[in-house]
């Protein structure tokens, strides 16, 4: 399963495509793809909103379902969805209905 | 100080309009980032897990307190109210928006600083002694010459698009406190027997993946020459440096390649073409440097000693202080002092937007307006009054700065690692504050006494974990962190990578593992003036494999 990510090009803030078409700061909210297809469609709506300059660097991320959660399977984008483990106060973990690390 | 001369004001006035400008097209869209990407690099802009990154360079890692006050200023304006210093004398902010970044680079303009060749494949900010112009051990002060080789390297048309980044760093005592021989040019001021200054010139050393201590290729350039010999090196690696291959580009390994002796004969034949060149420093150029750096008037204040003695006697927390943080200055009635980033608990080289303007005062009060960076991410005061040593102590304490461990095991050197890079594989900073909570006990460490832990969180050793004693790298297996321990390394002038101690550990294990290897060094040690470095000299890895691994070291 994956989720498209990337990061919003005036801010550099770290954002995730949702089914609407829009860019979320929350990976709640992000869509999520089970096959191919569903794949290729985020990865055509990331060239488009790079092209429009609305994001760099999108990229295709694994992603699981954990008690009806999203939970990114690397390390790397769990930090990511929530912000800096040293700084629980920073990043979208700071907001009371983020993700958390674990 | 060095300060900025008309021409140094229009050129960095230039680019950051140039950079405005920049960052206008690309917001708007008539540039892709395919064309930005270059240009941000070039004005220290990168792009990590959580936002943007800005990198300022900190000549030869020296401030004034007004720069220290503005980098504060920035930090709560515009950043999350603190800033990161690196193993490279630099300070990082690892929250700003891009459209704020050209107001950013005015405000550090206003003050004499910039961004400009903090990335790329360029020759980068030149790092230098932090005890320059202080250190009793001094043959001269390395920074004239850093500043010189900043002016001649910002924007050199020849060396702006090199196989790979450059960097140079420059120490002007015996004693190495800049680890020039883990550089791609390091260079050792020094005089000889007639009295004349020059450098021993190191070439090709670098951590990275493919970690190779600097061959010495000349072991007395004059100084008149630093410009020719240094452009002699710059232009055969440009020319014979790999451009195929990222991971072989660096000039260590065209050095490795060639072999030594080769490389330095090629030098010299670029070298003997531009000797007689406009590369020559005319004295009137290296005096007028020099003079910017003049040593400060220090008034005599023989009272020190005295007011010293009878407040550590009283104070334990002072003579801790004293006994760590303070080293022997030229004027022994001075003292240089390390002001602790590495709290216990805390982030190894962040400070806070308060406590920068509060270290910018004490500096102003006490420390000749100076504030040195040191590449251990510490902040240094260059030149403190001993008879005021108590005072910059009780202010220290006040704004929790005042930690008594330098070069102790908890004064570990770490990179942000995963909890913001985008090139990480594993967390280091969480790694680092749970070592330093481990030995937060100060008798326990003074116990263990000089320990250099130094972590990276990838391959690319930011944390410069080769030359730890105790170096910690930060891998990712199987999607879990794992970290690989090195021991032995060293970055000082005797120079050496860290033997691969065995199987790495997991984040639960590797706390525990460096407890074990201090716990032997301790057992084996011959007595209390053997340190670990001497000690796993003599010793090798054999005891620690067999503490660390038991029967499973054996087996192998």
């Amino acid at each position: 399963m994956k989720m498209l990510a990337a990061n919003r090009l005036s801010d550099g803030e770290a954002v995730w495509l949702a089914a609407d078409g829009n860019w979320v700061d929350e990976i709640s909210h992000a869509e999520t793809v089970r096959d191919k297809d569903g794949e290729e469609r985020l990865l055509a709506a990331g060239r488009d909103a790079t092209g429009r300059n609305e994001v760099v660097d999108a990229e295709l991320v694994d992603v699981e379902i954990i008690d009806g959660f999203i939970r990114p399977i690397r390390l790397r984008e769990r930090i990511r969805a929530a912000g800096p483990s040293i700084h629980p106060e920073l990043g979208k973990q700071a907001k009371k209905s983020a993700v958390t690390l674990a | 100080m060095y300060r900025y001369d008309e021409f140094d004001h229009a050129f960095v006035k230039a680019r950051v309009a140039q950079f405005r400008d920049q960052v206008e097209r690309r917001l708007s869209g008539e540039i892709d980032e395919a064309q930005f990407k270059p240009l941000r690099l070039m004005n220290g802009v990168y792009l990590q897990l959580h936002a943007y990154m800005l990198r300022i360079a900190i000549p030869y890692g020296t401030l004034a307190s007004r720069q220290l006050r503005m980098l504060a200023h920035i930090a709560r304006t515009y950043d999350k109210g603190y800033g990161h210093f690196t193993t490279r004398q630099n300070l990082q902010f690892h929250w700003p928006a891009l459209k704020d970044v050209p107001q950013i680079l005015e405000l550090l303009a206003s003050v004499e600083m910039h961004c400009i060749q903090t990335s790329g494949n360029c020759i980068r900010n030149v790092t230098a002694d932090h005890l320059a112009g202080a250190a009793a051990d001094e043959v001269a002060d390395p920074r004239p010459y850093a500043e010189i080789l900043r002016q001649w390297s910002s924007l050199h048309p020849e060396f702006s698009y090199l196989p790979r980044k450059f960097k140079i760093a420059v120490t002007g005592a015996e004693r190495d406190r800049a680890a020039v021989q883990v550089y791609d040019i390091g260079l050792h001021l020094k005089k000889d027997a007639a009295g004349r200054l020059g450098f021993a010139v190191y070439v090709g050393g670098g951590l990275g993946r493919t970690p190779i201590i600097a061959k010495k290729i000349h072991d007395f350039v004059p100084e008149e020459d630093l410009l020719s010999y240094t452009t002699a090196i710059l232009r055969v690696y440009n020319l014979y440096g790999r451009r195929d291959n990222k991971w072989k580009a660096r000039i260590k390994i065209l050095v490795h390649e060639l072999g030594a002796e080769a490389f330095a004969a090629q030098v010299e034949k670029e070298f003997v073409e531009l000797q007689e060149s406009t590369l020559k420093l005319p004295d009137e150029d290296l005096n007028a440097i020099q003079a910017y750096f003049a040593p400060p008037t220090l008034p005599a204040r023989p009272e020190g000693d005295a007011l010293v003695a009878r407040e550590a006697a009283v104070n334990s927390g002072f003579a801790a202080w004293l006994n760590r943080n303070v080293h022997t200055h030229r004027n022994p009635d001075y003292a240089s002092v390390t002001v602790s980033l590495k709290g216990i608990g805390e982030v190894p080289g962040d400070i806070s937007a308060d406590q920068m303007d509060a270290v910018a005062d004490l500096a102003e009060a006490y420390a000749c307006d100076e504030i040195r960076v040191s590449h251990e991410q510490n902040l240094i005061l260059p030149h403190v009054a001993r008879a005021n040593l108590k005072a910059v102590y009780d202010r220290l304490i006040e704004i929790g700065l005042a930690t008594p461990n330098a070069g102790l095991v908890t004064d570990i050197i770490c990179c942000p690692g995963l909890d913001y890079c985008a090139l990480a594989n594993a967390r280091s900073i969480p790694v680092a504050q749970q070592i330093a909570e481990r030995f937060a006990d100060q008798r326990r460490q003074e116990e263990i006494d000089d320990l250099k832990i130094k972590m990276s969180g990838c391959i690319n050793a930011c944390g410069h974990h080769h030359v730890g004693h105790i170096g910690i790298l930060g891998v990712e297996k199987k999607g879990a962190e794992l970290y690989q321990v090195t021991l032995g390394g060293s970055g000082d002038e005797n120079t050496a990578i860290g033997d691969i101690i065995g199987r790495g550990f997991g984040p639960d294990e590797i706390v525990d593992a460096v407890e074990t290897i201090i716990e032997t060094y301790l057992v084996h040690r011959l007595d209390t003036s053997e340190t670990f470095l001497a000690a796993y000299r003599r010793l090798g890895p054999a005891p620690f494999k067999e503490a660390l691994y038991g029967s499973e070291a054996k087996a192998a």
